[in-house]
């Protein structure tokens, strides 16, 4: 794994001020290499699908289901978030995370149960509707399966 | 022609799921023969998106939105070289579990694109 010395285009460069101490990136704690690769592309794939599905309705027919589409919006901002940490790596990144899947299981769990006990508040679907049965549950499996990588690398 | 492209696309999108999967379950990374597979399978994906917008331009309108339909032929066309890259610089197992992984969401997003052009309902 020589290949995480590469600086990559999205770490913020440490300004002027910081010129003088080199920032060691190999050191940092790489979350988003082995196992976690995999849940950058997950997480990535998502936040791509989501991402892109509520900009669409939110332009496009806002009217129909605003309450299902702003969720949607909320959701990729969630993967959003956990997919640059992941990229990152690094302690405070690895917390950051792991609060993020956190969060996104209560908002799984939450708007699953919402969309199931309360349908007639949805028109239209969510990306966690139903417990994210229209993407193979895998939005349920996928926050499950982060705090658990999470928590291991933090051992390793 | 569309149609047979599609599902070229999903049958050597699965085919390549199935082999570097079984590379990952060797234990091993992406070899160049993996690299080669998908590059087929990208090239493919990019005919089926040239197709894809010369068919609009001929005038011809999917079932759902025009706007949907070019995103995800430009989604399908994108996924295999994402991972690609990703594989390069994870010279593992888990390189070839991502590539793997990733072609799966290329026959998922074939599927999708199959519904939005010709409709899922009275197709």
């Amino acid at each position: 794994m020589p290949e995480s010395e590469t600086p990559r285009a999205e770490a913020p460069e440490p300004g002027p001020a910081g010129a003088g101490e080199p920032e060691r990136r190999g050191r940092r704690l790489a979350i988003g290499k082995g196992p976690g690769r995999l849940l950058v592309l997950v997480y990535g794939v998502f936040t791509v699908a989501a991402a892109s599905r509520s900009l669409y309705q939110l332009i496009a027919q806002y009217e129909e289901a605003p309450l299902a589409y702003v969720l949607s919006a909320v959701s990729a901002l969630v993967y959003a978030f956990i997919t640059v940490s992941l990229v990152r790596g690094g302690e405070g990144a690895r917390r950051a995370a792991l609060l993020c899947c956190a969060a996104e299981l209560v908002g799984v769990l939450t708007v699953g149960t919402w969309t199931l006990v309360e349908p007639s508040a949805f028109p239209d679907a969510t990306v966690w509707s139903d417990y994210g049965m229209g993407y193979l549950f895998i939005p349920i499996f996928l926050p499950v399966t982060g705090l658990l990588l999470l928590r291991r690398a933090q051992r390793a | 022609m569309f149609d047979a492209l599609t599902w070229a696309v999903s049958l050597t999108a699965l085919a390549l799921a199935a082999w570097c999967g079984n590379a990952a379950y060797l234990d091993q990374p992406t070899k160049d023969w993996h690299f080669i597979g998908m590059a087929v399978v990208t090239v493919l994906a990019l005919a089926q998106l040239v197709i894809g917008i010369v068919r609009l331009a001929q005038g011809d309108k999917p079932d759902e939105s025009t706007t949907v339909f070019v995103a995800y032929l430009v989604g399908s066309a994108c996924a295999i070289p994402a991972v690609g890259f990703m594989s390069l610089s994870e010279r593992t197992r888990w390189g070839s579990v991502t590539v793997a992984a990733g072609a799966v969401v290329l026959a998922v997003l074939e599927v999708r694109l199959w519904d939005v052009w010709e409709g899922g309902g009275h197709a």
